[in-house]
C-alpha cells in the first residue's frame, strides 16, 4: 500500500506492527515451553514462563496507548482504522493467551513431582500442539494480511474442541479409577481447557484478520464440536 | 441513522430502497473547452445527508452549482446530461430559474450575510417569493432563526446590521435566510470552512437537525466532518464519481482504492 503524506502517521502504524509481532513471538514461546515444563516436570522452565509474562502485559499497554494516541492524532479512516482498531484486539487476545500459558506453568508448579501417569498428558500435549500451530498459523495471517489463511484458522478450532473432549473423559476415567489421582488430573483438566481457551484466542484473532483485509465481520456461527465438559444449551 | 443496504460483494446502490429526491444522470460539465465533470451520475435521497469529498479541482463544487443552476451566471459554462428533481429535468433551459432557487438554497464556504439588519437578512429573501403580513413576516424570521439555532443570540438585536455578527453566527443567518424561503433541497458549500470547532459543532448540529425536512448536500474537505454529518457519501476525482456509497461504508471499508487512498491520506 501506498505510504501517507505524513510519515510519522506510518512510522505509528509500523511500530503497532512491530509491538504486535513482538507479543505473538513471546505467547507462542510461552506457550510451547509451559506445555514442556509441564510434561518434562521442568520447574526452571515453568518459571521462566511465568516471568515472561510482565513483557507480554507490558507491550499489550504499550499498543493500546499507542493505538489512541494515534487515533486522537490522525484520526484514521477505513484501512488504517481497521489497523489500529485490529491491533487493539489482537493485543488483548495475546494478552490473554500469556495469562493462560502462564497458568499452565504455575499448575506445572503445583503439579511438581506428584506421581503421575505418563499417559495422562499425552492427549494434554496433542491439544497444545494443535493450539501452537493454530497460534503460529493465525499470527502469520496477521502479518501477511492472508484472509485465507486465518480462515483456516478459523475452521480449525473445531480439532481442539473435539480433542478437549476426548482429553476429558481419559482424565474422568483415571479419576474414577483411583481416587489418588484426583488432585492431579484436576489441574490437567484446567490445564486443557486453558488449552482450549487460547485455541478460541487464534479464533478472534482470525476474525480479526478478516475484517482487517475485506473490513466484514465473519459471521457468527464459527463451526464448534459438541463439549463434554461443558452443559448444552 | 442506520441507512446500509451495500453487500460485500456485488454491492447494489447504496440507499435503493429510500426515495430520490434529486437524481443526476450522466452530467458532464464543461467551462468552455475543459470537462470538469465526467458522466456524473448519482442521487440525493430525500431527507438525507449526501456528503461530496475529493481533492481540489475533483469537481465537487462544481457539481453542487449544477444542482441550483448557478452557473448560468457566467458564460461559457455548460452542463449536459440530466439533473432530475422529482422526475423535472432542472437543466432545461425554460426552467424558472428564480424558482428554481427558491426551491434549492445554498450556503457558501464564506458567510455571505447582506449589508443590512439580521431582521432584512432573512426577510429580503421571502419577499421575492411570498407578500407576507408583517405579523407572517415576523414569524417567518423568528422561525427561521430559531431553525437556525440563532433565535436566542439574536432576538434582542433583531434590527442591527448581520454584518456586526461573529462568523458563525453569520454562517448560521444565511442558514435562516435559505431556510427563510422553504426550499426542498440545501446545498452547503464547505460551510464550515471559516469557523471555529465551537461554531462548526454548532453548524453540523444544524445540518443534523435539518435532515428529514430537507433534502442536504455538503461539500467538505474534513474527512470526518462528511462521516459525522452525511448518511450518503460521493468520491470524486478528476471530475468522476468514482464511489458512491452509504457513509458507513465509505468510511470504514471503501470499495475503490482512489478512495481509500483518499480518505486515508495517501494521496500522492
Amino acid at each position: 500500500m501506498a505510504d501517507h503524506i505524513v510519515k510519522s502517521y506510518d512510522k505509528e502504524l509500523e511500530a503497532l506492527e512491530r509491538s504486535i509481532a513482538e507479543m505473538g513471538g513471546i505467547a507462542e514461546k510461552m506457550v510451547i515451553d509451559a506445555m514442556d515444563a509441564l510434561v518434562q516436570s521442568d520447574a526452571a522452565l515453568a518459571r521462566q514462563v511465568i516471568a515472561r509474562d510482565d513483557r507480554l502485559d507490558q507491550l499489550q499497554r504499550e499498543i493500546e496507548e499507542g493505538a489512541i494516541l494515534t487515533i486522537a492524532r490522525r484520526q484514521p479512516m477505513a484501512v488504517d482504522l481497521r489497523e489500529i482498531v485490529g491491533a487493539i484486539r489482537v493485543a488483548g487476545d495475546l494478552e490473554r493467551v500469556g495469562d493462560l500459558a502462564k497458568n499452565i506453568a504455575k499448575r506445572s508448579l503445583k503439579i511438581g513431582e506428584a506421581p503421575r501417569n505418563p499417559h495422562d498428558v499425552v492427549g494434554l500435549k496433542h491439544m497444545n500442539d494443535v493450539a501452537t500451530e493454530l497460534l503460529k498459523d493465525v499470527l502469520d495471517a496477521y502479518a501477511q494480511r492472508d484472509n485465507d489463511r486465518a480462515l483456516a484458522v478459523w475452521e480449525r478450532d473445531v480439532e481442539l474442541d473435539a480433542l478437549e473432549n476426548s482429553v476429558f473423559r481419559d482424565l474422568l476415567t483415571h479419576m474414577m479409577e483411583d481416587p489418588r489421582n484426583i488432585s492431579y488430573c484436576a489441574h490437567l483438566l484446567f490445564c486443557s481447557k486453558n488449552i482450549e481457551r487460547i485455541g478460541d484466542h487464534a479464533t478472534n484473532i482470525a476474525e480479526t484478520v478478516h475484517y482487517l483485509v475485506t473490513g466484514q465481520p465473519l459471521p457468527n456461527d464459527r463451526p464448534k464440536g459438541a463439549s463434554a465438559s461443558e452443559p448444552q444449551s | 441513522m442506520d441507512v446500509a443496504v451495500t453487500t460485500p460483494n456485488g454491492a447494489p446502490q447504496a440507499g435503493a430502497n429510500l426515495p430520490d429526491k434529486v437524481l443526476v444522470r450522466n452530467l458532464d460539465f464543461f467551462y468552455g473547452a475543459s470537462k470538469a465533470l465526467k458522466a456524473v451520475s448519482l442521487p440525493l435521497k430525500l431527507g438525507h445527508v449526501t456528503a461530496f469529498i475529493g481533492p481540489s479541482g475533483c469537481g465537487k463544487s462544481t457539481l453542487l452549482r449544477v444542482l441550483n443552476r448557478m452557473y448560468d451566471l457566467y458564460p461559457g459554462q455548460r452542463a449536459e446530461g440530466e439533473v432530475l428533481m422529482d422526475g423535472e429535468n432542472l437543466l432545461d433551459p425554460g426552467l424558472d430559474l428564480n424558482l428554481l432557487r427558491s426551491r434549492v438554497g445554498m450556503v457558501f464556504q464564506k458567510p455571505t450575510p447582506f449589508p443590512m439588519s439580521i431582521y432584512d437578512n432573512i426577510a429580503f429573501g421571502v419577499r421575492l417569493y411570498e407578500k407576507l403580513s408583517k405579523s407572517a413576516m415576523d414569524e417567518r424570521v423568528e422561525s427561521s432563526l430559531k431553525k437556525a439555532a440563532l433565535w436566542n443570540e439574536a432576538k434582542d438585536k433583531l434590527k442591527q446590521s448581520g454584518l456586526g455578527l461573529s462568523g458563525g453566527q453569520q454562517q448560521r443567518l444565511c442558514i435562516a435566510r435559505s431556510i427563510a424561503i422553504k426550499p426542498e433541497v440545501i446545498l452547503f458549500d464547505e460551510p464550515t470552512s471559516a469557523l471555529d470547532p465551537i461554531a462548526t459543532a454548532k453548524i453540523e448540529e444544524l445540518i443534523d437537525e435539518l435532515r428529514g425536512d430537507y433534502t442536504i448536500a455538503i461539500v467538505t474537505h474534513s474527512m470526518q466532518q462528511a462521516a459525522r454529518v452525511s448518511q450518503f457519501t460521493a468520491f470524486m476525482y478528476l471530475g468522476e464519481m468514482i464511489e458512491y456509497s452509504d457513509t458507513k461504508t465509505v468510511f470504514t471499508a471503501p470499495r475503490d482504492k482512489r478512495t481509500q487512498d483518499y480518505i486515508t491520506g495517501r494521496f500522492g
